[in-house]
């Protein structure tokens, strides 16, 4: 039985690497194929794997997790301007720092849970948020948002001798540049091994605790277990999570603004995560996919795409059928968001991977298994 | 030897003294039994006893660790386990696992951070809980979710999650309520059956059926006091307690 498990979760692995590194290949019909949009899918994947293991684990539903998103992006870009262009100090700075913040944030808003939790994170984002804006402009630069300049610091790079040359230079790992589809094949990596961290923590028995903190946190104290302590640690190693994410914003287009601490940043990570389904370990991952194609696509497509489209249509049909589709695309993109949301909701209430999952059950029903047979005997 | 010592426990909840200077002295390797009319203050004594809250005056002395003010995992991890009259499991997990978390708890304590080892390559946690299952004869049904369990079988469950925690002082809260006669017997057999001496009971019970059958002590609350203590013949004929608790009527 535990034998099967973990070839499972071999195969689960192998194949999330597979597609994730044809990326460019599967996703080219669907016309997001290039490295920009599949850099985001990556990242966005990071943000989502993390936050589920708070929220899909604990069930303790953050509203602020931009605020990491942020941090990481502002330490990112310092790190490029006072350190190096190498992504790896940035990377590892943003990761550390924000797991002091979420120490200190989530110290104080697991005192309480429930929705009390949720607006307690809130408030810690939006102050963050507020605070880039006002007080910390030399920090954070306000509403331009931090940028590379030419005459930066770097002082590790000019310790090695760098060459500087013209303008600005880029990011790059070692050498490796993190545009285009080399920085499209880094992204994928931290991102297979965001989804391998988050597989063996789900299976260990730190995972346990925190899906019975979930189920009944009174009965997990009553079993002795500092039921605080494993909440504060998901919520700290979400927030590492974010922070890499945050930091992988900035390594692929090195600049960070205050936008990223919205309040409707935190709320599209919840999306993603409950349209993909809570608590598996594929489903935040997908759901970050379809936001972000989404997103991007669908926000793309205008009338005359859609009179092209539509084209086969007699005229007196075709006009009106493109109006009405027309409010779904475009700058109209999160409609169909809120259409599918609502649909995916209402149907399949564990998301997309439930759906997945008994489309799967519908066309093979399932081999009966001995454990399940023996459950249904003795019952 | 008394291995768990009260005394002068107080608890008012407004004007209602819930618990009126209690005193009990609970042997070791016994079952003790409380009885009691409803609202006598025994479920809040209990409540006293593993953090749920905390008494105005008193003390209560487990095995020589004060427990007043001790948090509920704290008095858990000194050995003090409770068995709640409602059943308290993690009701979305599998049976399996609803009993490998008391058995890590036992095994790693309050916290551990053991995110990267494999639960299912634990084994001795995993002979444990197999064990424990086994024992209430729920194994058959381990890959079910603790939810989907009849009444009898949740109480079951939450009986084998406790004791799988090896506990030195396992508090029972009306363990058999809502069982069929069938089932009440089973959970007495397996009462007697566990600990082989090593383990304190205390047992809180309407069913006389069950309290005669098991408890070596009985002490009886009536308003937030003990006002009978004794072996089970001696409390039978006591007239102050058919008075207060029987209304009069012989057992």
């Amino acid at each position: 039985m535990m034998n099967t498990l973990e070839k499972q979760d071999r195969w689960l692995l192998f194949g999330f690497a597979l597609v994730v590194l044809a990326g460019p290949l599967l996703l080219k019909p669907f016309g997001a194929g290039y490295p920009d949009l599949l850099q985001k899918f990556c990242i966005f994947g990071i943000f989502a794997i993390g936050y589920n293991i708070l929220f899909g684990l604990t069930g303790y539903l953050s509203f602020g997790h931009a605020a990491f998103l942020g941090i990481g992006s502002y330490t990112a870009v310092w790190s490029f301007k006072l350190l190096t262009m190498n992504v790896l100090p940035a990377i590892v700075l943003s990761v550390i720092l924000t797991a002091v913040f979420a120490l200190l944030i989530g110290y104080i808003c697991l005192r309480r849970s429930g929705i009390y939790f949720s607006i307690l994170t809130l408030a810690f984002a939006q102050m963050a948020y507020n605070l880039a804006y006002s007080v910390l402009t030399p920090i954070t630069n306000g509403e331009t948002g931090l940028q590379l300049a030419r005459d930066d610091l770097r002082s590790v790079d000019r310790l090695f001798g760098v060459a500087i040359q013209d303008g600005i230079p880029s990011t790059n790992f070692f050498g490796l540049s993190m545009v285009g589809y080399s920085g499209f094949y880094f992204c994928a990596v931290l991102l297979i091994l965001s989804f391998y961290i988050s597989m063996r923590i789900t299976r260990s028995p730190f995972g346990l605790m925190l899906k019975a903190v979930k189920s009944n946190q009174n009965r997990l104290k009553y079993t002795g277990i500092n039921t605080r302590s494993y909440a504060l640690t998901a919520f700290v190693i979400s927030g590492c999570f974010a922070g890499l994410a945050g930091a992988m914003l900035a390594v692929t287009d090195p600049l960070a603004g205050a936008d990223r601490m919205h309040w409707s940043a935190s709320g599209e990570v919840v999306l993603m995560t409950i349209l993909g389904g809570v608590g598996t370990l594929l489903g935040p991952v997908i759901g970050a996919g379809v936001i972000k194609y989404l997103e991007n696509i669908f926000s793309s497509f205008n009338e005359q795409i859609l009179n092209s489209v539509f084209d086969f249509l007699p005229d007196a049909i075709q006009h009106p059928v493109v109006t009405f589709v027309g409010l779904f695309v475009g700058e109209g993109w999160e409609l169909t968001l809120g259409v599918l949301f609502l649909v995916l909701i209402i149907f399949v209430p564990g998301g997309l991977m439930q759906g997945l999952q008994s489309l799967q059950r519908r066309i093979f029903p399932a081999r009966p298994t001995p454990a399940a047979d023996a459950a249904r005997g003795a019952h | 030897m008394a291995t768990l010592e009260v005394s002068g426990l107080k608890k008012s909840f407004g004007g209602l003294k819930a618990l009126n200077d209690v005193n009990l002295s609970v042997q070791f390797g016994t079952v003790h039994a409380i009885i009691g009319p409803n609202g006598a203050g025994k479920s809040t004594l209990l409540n006293a006893f593993v953090g749920r809250l905390i008494p105005d005056a008193g003390s209560v002395v487990f095995d020589g660790i004060s427990l007043v003010g001790l948090q509920p995992h704290e008095i858990n991890q000194a050995g003090v386990v409770r068995v709640f009259q409602t059943p308290e499991i993690f009701g979305e997990l599998s049976l399996l696992d609803n009993v490998l978390i008391p058995a890590f708890s036992h095994r790693d304590g309050e916290f551990q951070l053991n995110g990267w080892s494999r639960a299912a390559e634990q084994a001795h946690v995993y002979e444990v809980a197999k064990h424990m299952l086994e024992d209430v004869g729920l194994y058959a049904k381990r890959d079910m979710t603790a939810n989907s369990l009849s009444r009898g079988d949740k109480r079951r469950l939450e009986l084998a999650m406790c004791l799988a925690q090896e506990p030195k002082l396992l508090l029972l809260d009306e363990p058999t309520a809502g069982m069929s006669r069938a089932d009440t017997n089973s959970t007495i057999d397996l009462l007697q059956r566990l600990g082989d001496g090593k383990v304190t009971k205390i047992i809180i019970e309407h069913d006389m059926h069950v309290v005669f059958s098991l408890a070596e002590k009985i002490s009886v609350m009536a308003q937030g006091a003990i006002i009978a203590e004794g072996a089970p013949e001696a409390i039978k004929n006591d007239p102050r307690v058919q008075e207060a608790y029987l209304g009069g009527a012989h057992l």
